[in-house]
């Protein structure tokens, strides 16, 4: 955690003094992001959402998502988005409290969020910079087509690697890029092994709500870096010590003392009470031991890893094809279901979003093909992104402690429905 | 003999449901909510104690042929409380009355209470009986009715009584009457009429009872169970507690709907009457009972008319939100466009039902019987809506619908305090019809 913050504040840091250092600037989105290929070309990414979620958990999204109203936006529109346009009209304050640079391009590299489109189109207006916009066909049968790869990989070639060389100037490293993928498969090695650890009982780890901290440097400007090297080395031998130890999770109170509970959950966490919203779970003694959101940069479960696909372009096509929000519902429902059963789950629990149609559009369908895969009933909680006045504290109380109550008495109703 | 008490606190009213060690109902006790969880309980308890003791004194002193008349003692204790309660409101009102309008219109509400407490026994003496209504409802219509007849003698200002009235309402709902039980008792006595013999009796039979009445364990659920000062284990959720109190009532139904105060929960129960599935609305109260009680707010009605009022439409006006929020806007809209009130409301009750199908459908759907509780299962038209609906959903379906489903959370809890909690369950057969009979006898 501690090297995480370190890392997060020196990449801040080091934004913020790209004009002087003469570093080109990339806007990009985290689902399926082409950071090996921006680092590469020796330009720093900045990532809009994630400056969303931080300026949510320092709880200042509340102020910039009204701000972006003020300005004229609709109350249904993607809270990112206004949290971003709110930040930018607010003087475009990053979240550690350092400006962020403008940037020199704006790199559409997922086009699954239609939202993600219009979010650039707006910054677009606002820069007056440069966009590459690479189209990744959405996986409607479930896998990408060997066209689908070549028709990424071509666009990479045609449109994104040339709007990059223009902008920083340079021609683009090859062989940097290589070992770049090279360096990201190690630490793509090592999370995964630590997101499978969560198949033990008791879980050493929890794969949601501590899981997007150990997503956190692989998904965004980290990746391919050394120090992302060290961090996921570091994190593996901690939970292996763990594991070893049969320990559970830490949680903000400190070790669970008893796993009473293991669950997936689909759907990201909200931001501006995240650790409210933890706190129902960790009270009820409920870890979380697999969740699709730590999939939403890219997913690693089917053996993907950069570079190993020779040609360093078709691996980043793979990679940006595979992002789990470019699934169809059935290959969600799938995957959700395997989770489930591969990592023993008691029940499983959708966060349904109020503000980002992209993931929440088909959840209740769903829900109901997990239940039928797998037998476990579901939960169902409303919350939003980063718009505060989407979460009920109460509400989700209430709702997750009647989830794990029913579960309860499931388990017990089940070993005893004879009498 | 152990009593075993369930608490279900609800946004709307609190009710408690006190049982024996055979799963017999032995007494109710239900109150507004209001703004105050702690007095809402405590009142619910007590009066749900008081009902079990009376039911005790009935099975002690029943049976013999010259018994007796345990009711009267019963609908006096019911109604002499109510004077209490009366007594404090009506001090308040006047009280308020005479600062913000004249002393007049002091005088005025004191001599009106008077009328109303020479008439509690008619105006509250139902309350004995009918376990599924309140004092403030039967205090209010009697109250605004003689109001507004008094302001029409241009003996008060009425807008100074009603403000008067809204506001030290809810304060006396939120206070305890300080009268202890001894006293109550000596009062109840006196208002029963009873003959000598018959009173010393029932006085004995009342302390006799005394020592049967202790409860051996609590339950609590409801959205305000967190603040019932109880161990987490004595906290259930209104969904388990909604699910084995409805299968309690009806042994068969596999499918629970609930359409609360701010709750609508769709529940799915296996044979045993533990929780398969179940889905809830999300944060947002629309189309639960407390839009209703909007609704009758901008219609200027009481909650009870809405159903009957809508049955009377023609057609179903198509409503587009239920959120609570827009629905007096779009309301306003109607009625400025000349539709009729009726047709506005049939298609408002609609509404509500459409949400409520929708998360009934996410549950899984009305396998077999569909057992519908909460405050809303009294409203006519919501019934007679949701017997369509579900027809056209599902087929032919029976649909159960308890006189006192009210109180069903507060069942399940109370059968939850005696079975020892969730883990426990299934509980013995033999005690589930009884509760049912019971309930039903009640």
């Amino acid at each position: 955690m501690e090297r995480q913050k370190a890392m997060l504040a020196g990449y801040f840091g080091e934004l913020a003094r790209a004009r002087e250092t003469g570093l080109k600037v990339v806007y990009t989105f985290v689902p399926g992001n082409l950071t090996e290929l921006i680092r590469a070309a020796g330009a720093l990414g900045v990532y809009p959402e994630v400056n969303a979620l931080q300026s949510a958990m320092r709880q200042r999204s509340d102020g910039f998502v009204r701000e972006a109203e003020r300005l004229g936006h609709n109350e249904d529109v993607c809270s990112y988005v206004k949290c971003d346009i709110g930040m930018l009209a607010a003087g475009n304050i990053g979240p550690t409290g350092e400006k962020l640079p403008p940037p020199d391009l704006l790199l559409l590299s997922y086009t699954g969020c239609f939202t993600f489109m219009k979010w650039f189109e707006l910054l677009q207006k606002e820069y007056g910079c440069e966009v590459a916009m690479l189209h990744v066909p959405y996986q409607a049968d479930g896998r990408p087509t060997e066209e689908m790869r070549r028709y990424v990989a071509a666009q990479l070639e045609g449109e994104v690697i040339p709007k990059l060389e223009k902008v920083t100037g340079r021609k683009l490293d090859l062989d940097e890029l290589a070992s770049l993928l090279a360096r990201s498969a190690r630490a793509e090695d090592d999370l995964s092994w630590v997101l499978d650890s969560a198949k033990a009982t008791p879980s050493p780890i929890d794969a949601y709500f501590g899981g997007v901290y150990y997503v956190g440097p692989i998904f965004t400007a980290f990746r391919g870096t050394e120090a992302c090297e060290a961090y996921y080395r570091e994190l593996r031998e901690e939970v292996e010590a763990r594991l070893a130890r049969r320990e559970g999770p830490v949680m903000p109170n400190g070790v669970l003392a008893e796993e009473r509970f293991r669950l997936v959950i689909e759907g990201p966490p909200n931001w501006t009470h995240f650790r409210d919203f933890w706190r129902v779970f960790y009270d009820e003694g409920a870890v979380v031991v697999a969740s699709t959101y730590t999939k939403v940069g890219g997913l690693y479960d089917d053996g993907f890893r950069h570079g190993r696909e020779r040609d360093p372009l078709l691996s980043l096509a793979d990679y940006c094809l595979g992002c789990y929000t470019n699934r169809s519902l059935p290959a969600r429902s799938d995957l959700l279901a395997s989770y489930v059963r591969d990592f023993h789950a008691d029940g499983f629990v959708i966060n349904s979003l109020k503000s980002c149609n992209s993931f929440s559009v088909g959840q209740l369908v769903m829900m109901r093909e997990v239940e039928k895969k797998t037998g476990v009933p579901g939960g169902f909680i409303e919350t939003d992104l980063v718009d505060p006045r989407y979460y009920s504290q109460a509400n989700i109380k209430n709702r997750i402690e009647s989830y794990l109550q029913m579960i309860s008495q499931r388990k017990a109703g089940g070993v005893s429905s004879g009498a | 003999m152990g009593l075993f008490v369930g608490i279900d606190l609800g946004s709307t009213t609190s009710k408690a449901v006190v049982l024996d060690a055979s799963e017999r109902l032995l007494g109710r006790g239900l109150t507004n909510t209001r703004s105050n969880y702690d007095v809402a309980a405590a009142v619910a308890r007590i009066e749900a104690l008081d009902d079990a003791r009376f039911t005790l004194i009935e099975r002690t002193l029943g049976g013999s042929g010259a018994a007796p008349p345990t009711s009267a003692l019963r609908r006096a204790w019911v109604v002499s409380h109510c004077v209490d309660r009366l007594r404090a409101l009506g001090g308040r009102v006047a009280a308020i009355a005479e600062s913000t309008g004249t002393a007049s219109d002091g005088a005025a509400i004191r001599r009106l209470f008077e009328r109303i407490e020479a008439d509690a026994d008619a105006v509250f003496g139902t309350l004995a009986e009918d376990r599924s209504r309140f004092f403030r409802d039967l205090a209010s219509a009697r109250f605004f009715a003689d109001a507004t007849d008094a302001a029409q003698r241009r003996e008060l200002a009425y807008d100074v009584a009603a403000a008067a009235y809204d506001q030290a309402i809810v304060e006396v709902e939120n206070s305890e009457t300080p009268i202890g039980a001894e006293q109550r008792l000596e009062r109840a006595l006196g208002r029963a009429g009873l003959s000598a013999s018959d009173r010393a009796s029932l006085e004995r039979a009342w302390r006799e009872t005394e020592g049967a009445l202790t409860v051996e364990a609590y339950v609590g659920t409801g959205y305000g169970r967190q603040r019932l000062p109880f161990p987490k284990e004595q906290i259930r959720s209104e969904i388990l507690c909604h699910g084995l109190g409805a299968h309690a009532l009806y042994p068969g139904t596999r499918t629970v709907l609930d359409i609360g105060g701010q709750d609508t929960k769709a529940i799915q129960l296996d044979e045993a009457g533990l929780v398969q599935n179940f889905q809830m609305n999300d944060r947002c109260a629309a189309g639960c009972g407390r839009y209703l009680g909007y609704i009758a707010e901008e219609m200027n009605l009481g909650l009870h008319e809405l159903g009957p009022l809508a049955l009377e439409a023609t057609r179903a006006v198509k409503i587009s939100s239920t959120c609570t929020v827009f629905a007096g806007v779009e309301l306003r809209e109607l009625l400025a466009l000349g539709e009729r009130r009726e047709n506005i409301l049939l298609g408002l009750h609609r509404a509500i039902l459409l949400r409520a199908m929708s998360l009934l459908a996410r549950s899984g759907g009305v396998r077999n019987e569909l057992t519908f509780t909460g405050g809303v299962a009294k409203n006519v038209a919501v019934v007679r809506e949701l017997k369509s609906l579900v027809g056209e959903h599902y087929g032919e379906r029976t649909l159960n619908i308890h006189p006192d489903s009210i109180y069903t959370g507060a069942l399940g809890a109370a059968l939850f305090a005696r079975r020892g909690g969730g883990e426990s369950l299934p509980a013995p057969s033999r005690g589930k019809p009884k509760a049912a009979a019971a309930a039903a006898r009640a």
